[in-house]
């Protein structure tokens, strides 16, 4: 497996941390700030796994989730949503999210998840 | 009396009337009135009514025909005291559709046709004309009277050269003092107060004058009566005919000439008013009449035969050696003219601006509808009507040469205002009159008043040639001017009073009757008959479709912005709403008409309402409301309605009420969320890269590069908690102040700077009036620079425009202080503009990183707390914020 994931975030701070998580670990990253291309980047790039926050510009992180699985060549492609608020669990469960992280989160937590999920 | 020393006299004396104008229009300013505005001043502006004509000529008239002269004292007491229910009903009219002049009220009455407007207006113009002249033309009599006694050497004055003067001299004052506002229903206070005065003026010369003449020259009043009875005068016959023509024209013309509508009706300030007036004013008609007859005996008994008996009350003093006497007379004269022409030019020009100026305007640069300020082309309009019926007046008398005697042209004048008496009467009395019945009227009686009046005036040869005097309109002898159908019997008066009235009252029935009303004319028609029956009349505006900021904008330019913002502001209260702008509901659509009515006329105001509103008509309800004849039904439906208004405004305040309850509730909720979400984010960074950086072995730029993404996440977190605490402070009113005196101009230089950081890539033109900023404010300066700060980044942050311009306007009003701060952006949503104040209210996330969307809540906080406010101000092309402060804030208040 190659381990591409693909990260959407409009915190800049938060973004540059993933990426340096992430490619640290030899994953290959791809970000988006804004939620309104993410689709036809997913469709293009087919990456192996999504990290998706809740809160975006443009189309929310929970409307993409639903686009996603709603889709049958996406339906079963991994998503891991952020959130910085408590109560978007249930909602991001319900539609469909493989994993839910709270932020602030715990590098060594983010790193296990991504692990698992991509399968290395 | 040399005549520049005259010429200087009179200088002085309009000195004085500048000065009494000006006085009191400072004190209406400061809204001082007082005994300004009591009956006394109104029935004496009436008192215009007696002009040179009835100074001078009244005299020449009774030395000529006898008792005659008193029929045009008759016909207004007559009025006056027995039908005041009429003038009531006019006045009431006038006041409740503020009626802008005679023209207005008929356009308005039948379905708010400009023509008409227009047809009135041509009609009292082409008549007020001659009127005007003789004003002048006794003007300059009276120097001619005085220089001409005086042979002292100094060449006699040319009275071309003395007329032009005296025109450009009136109309300089009537354009200071008549066209100072624009809402022709609440000033000319000034120059009512200065006809007042000059109405004193005639009355005590002229009562001089006969007191002179009766126990100074005649030597008692059994004297007087004896040479009374000596006198030709006496034996000169009664016509009973002619009397009663001139009794009904002169009745009449007291409603119906232009400046006796304008200081009847327009000028009213209480309906109250009139019953005082109805019969304080016969009383002056009285004193003005009682020595008419003594001063025409004496004068025809001691004065050479040739002596021009208009001139006797100048003159008789004069040739006894009263200089001082005479001069009183000579001002009592020019007062009678000056204020005439006043009040004249100033009617006509409201009509000439409001129903040919403005409509062709409007019609002539639709797209100028949009963008300038209507009122200086109303005003300019104003000014050039008032200088062309001055232009006019000198014309005629510069054509006419002066030559007729005085109370021939009066006559012909009167005639001619009284053509639109029909449509008058009929439009406040009768329901069926229609819009064409009262054109045709009006036409037909303008023609046969020119026809058989006006155009013959000028004597045979001038305009109508000698063969149709005598052979009548094309050889046929049934159309001579002064023999209509034949008839010869009649003096050429009572034959054009006769025909001229008969056929346009015959053809204004025959007209309405054969036609049918229009929607408005019918409404109008109603409310007008029965205008002492209901409260409002029907509205005439269904729910409209208008958006309430074009019409703020419309509004705006015909009132000025901070009357029109008033007027928007307070019916937006009246309907239980926050902000600028109201629903536009009928009631408020009829108000705002009403309101434009006062400025540009009815027929201008509907139109232009109409354009935004998208239709002219009524919707069936309105007219079945109408037709129904019950009054009961009305009656009953006009309780229910009123019910009704009351509770959909009730309904209207608590559907507002609970929106934003609910709102806030949603808010409330929304908030923990939000500031967990708010304090989450910047923590997220923090922790992340401290254990990046905890795990050691990364390259020092790294380093450095983490560490400062921590250190600005931390300083986002207090800045979040600042707010937080900041805006809890001001909310629970805990908050100290820190009062000082603090000079607006620098706080704002001091604002302006700070915003500069925010996007400090963006250069922005400011606009500023400096002078207006000169005010130094007793409040909290430090919170106030704050709200400024907010307000200019934020103008920095979201203003779209590609060459941005920031305008802060400053003024100062009833101890508040109102600062403007709008850009040119495309401004802020309808929808969204009470939202913006609230917490975490961001519209759009483009700029984020900037805060967290409490900053105008802060801002609302802290006007708050300073006694003042800050509110989204629409309509002004950009998103445009208005904070006001109180000049002296009290520590009581903080």
């Amino acid at each position: 497996m190659s381990g591409h994931v693909l990260l959407i975030e409009d915190e800049p701070n938060i973004a540059e941390a993933m990426r340096f998580l992430l490619t640290r670990e030899g994953f290959r990253m791809s970000h988006l700030s804004e939620g309104d291309e993410v689709l036809a980047r997913i469709r293009s790039d087919r990456p192996d796994l999504v990290i998706l926050d809740h809160m975006l510009p443009g189309m929310s992180g929970l409307e993409i989730l639903q686009a996603l699985r709603a889709d049958p060549d996406t339906r079963t492609l991994p998503v891991m949503m952020l959130t910085a608020r408590g109560r978007d669990r249930e909602l991001a469960e319900r539609a469909g999210a493989d994993r839910f992280i709270s932020k602030p989160f715990s590098n060594a937590e983010i790193l296990a998840e991504v692990r698992a999920m991509t399968g290395r | 009396m040399p005549f520049n020393l005259l010429v200087a006299s009179c200088l002085l004396y309009v000195i004085f009337l500048f000065a009494v104008a000006f006085l009191v229009e400072r004190r209406a300013h400061l809204g001082r009135l007082g005994w300004l505005r009591s009956p006394l001043v109104y029935t004496l502006s009436l008192s215009i009514y007696c002009t040179a004509w009835t100074f001078y000529g009244a005299v020449g008239y009774a030395a000529r025909s006898g008792l005659e002269f008193l029929t045009i004292y008759f016909g207004p007491t007559l009025v006056f005291i027995g039908w005041w229910w009429l003038l009531r009903k006019l006045v009431r009219i006038g006041r409740e559709y503020r009626v802008t002049s005679i023209a207005d009220l008929i356009s308005s009455r039948f379905g708010k046709s400009n023509t008409l407007g227009v047809i009135v207006t041509l009609i009292c113009v082409v008549a007020a004309t001659p009127y005007i002249a003789l004003q002048l033309q006794s003007v300059v009599l009276s120097f001619g009277v005085f220089a001409s006694a005086t042979p002292d050497g100094q060449a006699p004055p040319d009275p071309e050269q003395t007329a032009i003067w005296v025109a450009v001299g009136l109309a300089l004052f009537t354009i200071l003092f008549g066209t100072r506002n624009l809402d022709a229903k609440e000033q000319h206070h000034g120059i009512v107060t200065a006809i007042a005065v000059e109405a004193v003026v005639k009355l005590v010369a002229l009562l001089a004058v006969g007191a002179f003449v009766v126990w100074g020259l005649a030597g008692g009043v059994s004297e007087i009566i004896a040479k009374i009875d000596a006198a030709d005068l006496a034996a000169w016959q009664v016509q009973p005919g002619r009397w009663t023509g001139l009794i009904f024209l002169s009745a009449v013309a007291v409603i119906t000439l232009p400046r006796m509508f304008q200081v009847l009706v327009v000028e009213n300030a209480d309906e109250g008013h009139l019953a005082r007036a109805s019969w304080a004013f016969p009383l002056y008609l009285l004193a003005m009449s009682l020595f008419i007859v003594p001063i025409a005996v004496i004068g025809l008994e001691r004065m050479p035969a040739g002596a021009n008996p208009d001139m006797f009350v100048l003159t008789l003093p004069l040739s006894e050696g009263q200089g001082g006497l005479a001069m009183l007379a000579f001002l009592g004269g020019f007062s009678s003219a000056t204020s005439m022409v006043i009040v004249e030019s100033i009617a006509l020009a409201t009509m000439i601006s409001n129903h040919i100026v403005i409509p062709l305007w409007l019609h002539l640069r639709p797209s100028a509808a949009r963008g300038d300020d209507l009122r200086s082309v109303v005003l300019t309009a104003r000014r050039l009507a008032i200088a062309g019926v001055l232009a006019l007046g000198y014309g005629y008398y510069h054509v006419s040469g002066g030559s007729a005697a005085l109370a021939a042209i009066g006559l012909i004048a009167f005639l001619g205002v009284a053509q639109i008496l029909p449509a008058l009467i009929g439009g406040l009395f009768w329901r069926g009159a229609t819009r064409i019945g009262a054109m045709a009227g009006l036409l037909v009686g303008f023609a046969v008043w020119a026809y058989t009046s006006f155009l013959p005036s000028f004597g045979p040869g001038a305009v109508l040639s000698e063969s149709v005097f005598t052979q009548g309109l094309f050889g046929l002898s049934w159309l001579r001017p002064q023999a209509l159908f034949g008839t010869e019997a009649m003096d050429p008066l009572t034959h054009a009073l006769f025909w001229s009235l008969v056929l346009n009252a015959t053809a204004f029935c025959l007209g309405s009757l054969l036609t049918f009303p229009g929607p408005v004319e019918r409404l109008q028609g109603a409310a007008f008959v029965n205008v002492f029956d209901g409260g409002a009349g029907p509205q005439r505006w269904a729910r409209g479709q208008a958006e309430p900021e074009a019409l703020l904008t419309m509004a705006q330019r015909i009132l000025g912005e901070d009357a029109a913002l008033t007027l928007f502001q307070s019916a937006a209260r009246d309907q239980g709403k926050e902000g600028f702008l109201p629903d536009p509901t009928p009631a408020f659509l009829d108000s705002l008409e009403g309101r434009l009515s006062g400025s540009v006329g009815a027929a201008t105001a509907h139109a232009m309402i109409s354009q935004l509103v998208g239709r002219a008509t009524v919707s069936v309800e309105d007219l079945m409301a109408v037709a129904s004849e019950s009054a009961q039904i009305l009656e009953y439906s006009a309780q229910l309605e009123a019910r009704e208004a009351e509770l959909t405004r009730t309904a209207g305040a608590l559907r507002e009420a609970n929106e934003k309850l609910t709102q806030l509730s949603i808010q409330k909720d929304a908030f923990l969320s939000q500031i967990s979400h708010e304090l989450r984010t910047p923590m997220t960074s923090i922790r992340a890269f401290s254990e990046i950086l905890t795990e050691g072995d990364l390259p020092p730029d790294m380093v450095v590069k983490y560490g400062k993404i921590i250190h600005d996440e931390a300083k986002r977190l207090t800045r979040l908690l600042d707010d937080l605490l900041d805006l809890s402070v001001l909310e629970n009113g805990t908050v100290q102040l820190n009062l000082t005196l603090a000079s607006l101009q620098q706080m704002l230089d001091h604002a302006l700077t700070a915003a500069r950081q925010t996007r400090p890539e963006r250069s922005f033109t400011i606009q500023r009036d400096l002078p207006s900023e000169a005010i130094y404010l007793k409040t909290d300066s430090d919170r106030l620079v704050q709200v400024f700060i907010n307000l200019i980044s934020n103008a920095r942050k979201y203003c779209d425009a590609a060459d941005p311009v920031l305008r802060i306007a400053v003024r100062q009003r009833a101890g508040r202080v109102t600062i403007d701060i709008i850009d040119n952006g495309s401004g802020i949503p309808k929808d969204s503009q009470s939202l913006i104040f609230e917490k975490f209210a961001r519209l759009t996330d483009a700029n984020r990183a900037g805060g967290a969307g409490l900053g105008l809540a802060i801002c609302r906080e802290i006007m708050t707390n300073l006694g003042g406010s800050v509110a989204y101000l629409p309509g002004q092309g950009g998103a445009a914020f208005r904070v006001t402060v109180p000049l002296r804030l009290e520590k009581a208040a903080a």
